[in-house]
């Protein structure tokens, strides 16, 4: 059941870059006709979407009934089913709002994490006892559809940058091109995992730390950065670039370290092919639309999802929080990063309706939610140390 | 202050810029009015002369408010970048452990005070402020709007239809159809002579209040709690059979451990599914549990006699599952397995090896002596549960934890005349005496498991709850309807005057006003033209 629940999961990973097809044509179709209507292309793409969705959604009840406990419980589990929320996000404002380009710059991000998800451990594991609840469903599913929603806002945002901002503005400009460099690194990222991965590459090195354990670093990736080497227990012939001390673990920044060199490989490499800003390449895509529309997209995804992340990362998280671990609030990492996510929203909706932040400036916010929202599924699951550590 | 006299006769309070009688811009000529709060007379905008208005002012700005959200935000992140204090356990001093385990930075970031950020009173007096602004925010906007929402009129004064940044003419309407169809898309229809007001959805309009309301309620049942004595947080060490009074319940309750067990993932008895984590993971706990019973101290306790202990249920408490009981809430904390708990020493003749008898050393409770058989004494002169020596080689204990336990005993031999002083450890023994005619040998170790369990009582959590629950009912009433309102207004012969507004969603709107108008294409009628203006959305 498990191994068929993959073939689900691979099956909604292709047809969605076939939807991206499909959504891009039918840029060129509204063209023609300036109606209101979806073109037919554009239809195409949406049900193509909606197969690819209940195919990924057969990967989650199927992996599901066969481990017996919802698949949120590891890293893989929890990017494929936040891919599979920002489909949802996305099939709901399509429907509120039928933008094509809203599906060529949603889809992408979740082929590239349906992709990143693959790079973690895929087993599937019985529940230790803190995850022993029906919470687990109720608060991580919550909290990830909220944050799918949110993400959407993230797409019109970044479609309304694209679109607004000129050559002239060099600091904006400059900006979305980093957005474009972020994007390009995680593909870095799943490329060179592969490559080394598939070459059977693993490096271990012993580290002596500020107690005097020994502990080891994995190198999934060739180390260009590693221990400071009075801090080395063994491995004379493990000779990195550049050191960094002992608390930082240098094995997972040396794969961070990597996936942006490579994900700048790839963007010169876009730039030399495109002989311009990538960004301005994308500009033609998103020609039809109206910014004003746009804006009301971003505003109103952050509208929808921000009660559902409140719910589901906030209060259903405290009320679990309260059961399992006998207090509803500890300032762990992930804890404090679900407040951050959600001051920051708030701040964005006040800043909206008060002091009529709209268009660019609200653009750049949807944004910048974006990336924490990416930072607290990442960096604090992987890097800080807390309760919810996957690594 | 004088109130304003609107040309219609409405007298309205000093400060207000659109009138709550006609709705004729009272403001400057040719300056746009916000809609925000229908241009009604804010204490803030209005007041702002002595220092009470100033403090009003400055808390009632949302600018303040998300400045405070913001630097809340950041200091949050800050707390993040290193582990904090609460969650550190170290014998270094904490200055002394920053900066040994993350160098120059660690040293700034204790000294700065980031290493106990969420407790510092700064932060503290940041939440304050925070609460402060949200009231008086809520409270400076609140009563203006909801006051000149009831009020209004369906009649409105030409400027307030040119002041609408949805605004259009029609050469004529019908008004029975317009009216059916106002409804279809549920909006209520108020009529007064050929006027019409059409609004919907004007409960989402008090969603940020009432979201504020709820967060403000949520943030005073947090503050309750460090009143003293009305929340319980203790933790309680009870060892595999034995029974403990359970702090923080008045010496109500005590808890036996009958036994603590840690289970883990069989791989034989583990579904096939799970084999390859197993496989690559190594062990996977399943299960932390303690097989308690809660006993209860008899009705009438008069000091100095002996309790009486009354069972009252007994419970299996595991993670995730806590007992519940008389308002307390027992979860399963921290364990250890295997601690010492009864040490069997033999005592033997140091030249023939002989074995003269044994001792059985309870390490809860070791008695002063213990006789041999043979008429030997053990006399137990000191007892070192965790035992450290310092440089002379002095033995001294750390802590009431039989980690590490070590023993002086003194043996005397049956006609009490020889005594040999020794002291004994886990693992060795040191004579007094050079020339000794004992010795003392470890032969047996029996070892316990001891759960820590957690004992809180929170009769605030209810009133978190309501908070919890009264916020989420207004951010979705705010978020998830609209307030919008269109003016009709017969101008003469042959035209009406169309004017709309909505706080959120003007794409919503125009859809609506398309379908009820029609578009031109349809019914030969004009396109509306919406005429834009810079102002602000809304709340």
């Amino acid at each position: 059941m498990a191994s068929v629940s993959g073939n689900f999961l691979f099956a909604s990973f292709l047809l969605y870059i076939v939807a991206i097809l499909f959504f891009g044509g039918s840029v060129k179709q509204r063209k023609k006709a300036e109606i209101k209507e979806v073109g037919k292309s554009s239809k195409i793409g949406l049900i193509i979407t909606i197969f690819s969705f209940l195919s990924h959604l057969a990967y989650f009840i199927l992996r599901w009934i066969a481990s017996g406990h919802a698949p949120v419980s590891n890293l893989f589990e929890f990017i494929c089913f936040f891919a599979l929320a920002l489909v949802a996000g996305f099939l709901i404002l399509f429907r509120l709002y039928p933008l094509p380009s809203l599906g060529i710059f949603t889809l992408p991000i979740v082929i590239v994490l349906l992709a990143y998800a693959n790079m973690f451990p895929k087993d599937v594991a019985p529940l230790i006892p803190a995850l022993q609840s029906s919470w687990l469903v109720i608060h991580v599913i919550t909290a990830a559809v909220g944050e799918g929603i949110l993400s959407i806002s993230f797409a019109a945002g970044f479609i309304y940058l694209i679109k607004s901002i000129n050559a002239k503005e060099t600091k904006s400009s400059r900006g979305i091109e980093l957005i474009i460099l972020f994007f390009f690194s995680f593909i870095g990222f799943i490329l060179l995992s592969i490559i080394f991965s598939s070459i059977g590459f693993k490096e271990k090195v012993y580290i002596v730390d500020s107690q005097g354990q020994q502990a080891a670093i994995d190198y999934h990736m060739p180390p260009i950065i590693g221990p400071d080497p009075k801090d080395v227990a063994d491995n004379a012939d493990f000779k990195p670039f550049l050191t960094v001390p002992a608390t930082i673990n240098s094995g997972k920044l040396n794969s961070v370290l990597l996936s942006i060199l490579s994900g700048g490989i790839l963007y010169l490499a876009a730039r030399l092919i495109l002989r311009t800003r990538v960004a301005a390449r994308l500009k033609p895509l998103v020609k039809n639309v109206s910014l004003e529309l746009l804006d009301e997209i971003s505003y109103r995804a952050v509208l929808i999802g921000f009660p559902i992340f409140t719910l589901g990362a906030l209060i259903f998280a405290m009320i679990w929080a309260q059961i399992a671990w006998s207090r509803f609030w500890d300032w762990d990492p992930k804890e404090v990063w679900a407040l951050i996510t959600w001051l920051f929203y708030a701040a964005f909706l006040h800043l909206r309706m008060a002091k009529g932040w709209k268009g660019k400036n609200s653009a750049w916010l949807a944004v910048i939610g974006f990336m924490i929202i990416m930072f607290n599924l990442i960096a604090v699951n992987l890097i800080m140390v807390g309760l919810h550590s996957y690594a | 202050m004088k109130q304003i006299e609107c040309s219609c006769g409405y007298k309205n309070p000093y400060g207000t810029e659109i009138c709550h009688g006609c709705g004729k811009i009272l403001g400057t000529k040719g300056k746009k009015v916000d809609m925000r709060y229908e241009g009604s007379a804010r204490r803030s905008q209005t007041y702002q002369k002595n220092p009470i208005d100033k403090l009003w002012n400055f808390f009632s700005s949302v600018k303040v408010g998300v400045g405070l959200i913001v630097i809340v935000l950041v200091a949050s992140i800050m707390g993040t970048i290193l582990p904090q204090e609460p969650t550190i356990q170290t014998e270094l001093s904490l200055g002394e452990y920053y900066q040994k385990k993350y160098g120059t930075f660690g040293i700034i970031y204790y000294s700065l005070g980031f290493s106990n950020v969420y407790h510092s009173f700064w932060y503290l007096v940041l939440i304050i402020c925070l609460s402060i602004s949200l009231i008086i925010a809520s409270i400076d906007r609140f009563f203006p709007l909801y006051r000149s929402l009831k009020h209004q009129r369906v009649i409105k004064h030409p400027s307030f239809f040119q002041n609408q940044r949805l605004f259009f003419s029609l050469p004529s309407i019908n008004e029975e159809e317009l009216e059916e169809r106002l409804q279809s898309f549920h909006y209520k229809v108020k009529k007064d002579g050929q006027n019409i007001l059409a609004e919907k959805g004007r409960f989402s309009r008090w969603g940020p209040y009432v979201n504020h309301l709820g967060l403000i309620i949520f943030l005073i049942g947090v503050t309750l709690r460090f009143f003293p004595g009305i929340y319980v947080s203790e933790v309680v060490w009870i060892r595999d059979g034995e029974t403990k009074l359970l702090p923080g319940t008045n010496g109500q309750y005590y808890l036996k451990n009958n036994q603590f067990i840690v289970e883990v993932y069989d791989k034989k008895k583990t579904a096939k599914v799970f084999q390859d984590a197993l496989q690559n993971k190594g062990i996977i706990a399943k299960n932390f549990e303690t097989k308690a019973t809660l006993l209860q101290t008899g009705q009438h306790v008069i000091p100095g006699e002996k309790i009486t202990l009354q069972e009252i249920k007994k419970a299996n408490i595991k993670v995730n599952r806590p007992l519940k009981y008389g308002g307390y809430t027992i979860y399963q904390g921290d364990y250890k397995l295997n601690e010492f708990a009864e040490l069997e020493y033999s005592i033997m003749a140091k030249q023939s090896k002989k074995k003269l008898g044994s001792i059985k050393i309870n390490l809860a409770d070791p008695k002063d002596s213990y006789r041999l058989k043979n008429g030997l004494q053990v006399e137990i002169l000191e007892y070192f549960p965790d035992v450290v020596f310092d440089k002379d080689g002095k033995p001294s204990t750390i802590s009431k934890i039989p980690n590490n336990p070590a023993f002086v005993f003194r043996i005397k031999s049956q006609d009490q005349k020889s005594a040999e002083v020794s002291l004994v450890t886990v693992n060795q023994t040191v004579n007094a005496a050079a020339a000794a005619s004992f010795a003392v040998e470890l032969e047996n170790v029996e070892t316990r498991n001891v759960s820590a369990l957690t004992i809180r009582k929170d009769p605030l959590l209810p009133l978190l709850f309501l908070g919890g629950m009264i916020f989420m009912i207004g951010v979705i009433q705010g978020s998830y309807w609209q307030h919008r309102r269109i003016w009709i207004r017969a101008a003469g012969n042959r035209e009406f005057w169309i004017a709309a507004h909505t706080n959120k969603n003007w794409h919503g709107l125009k859809r609506d006003i398309q379908h009820v108008f029609g578009n031109h294409k349809e019914h030969g009628l004009e396109t509306p033209t919406y005429k834009r203006l810079d102002n602000g959305e809304e709340e």
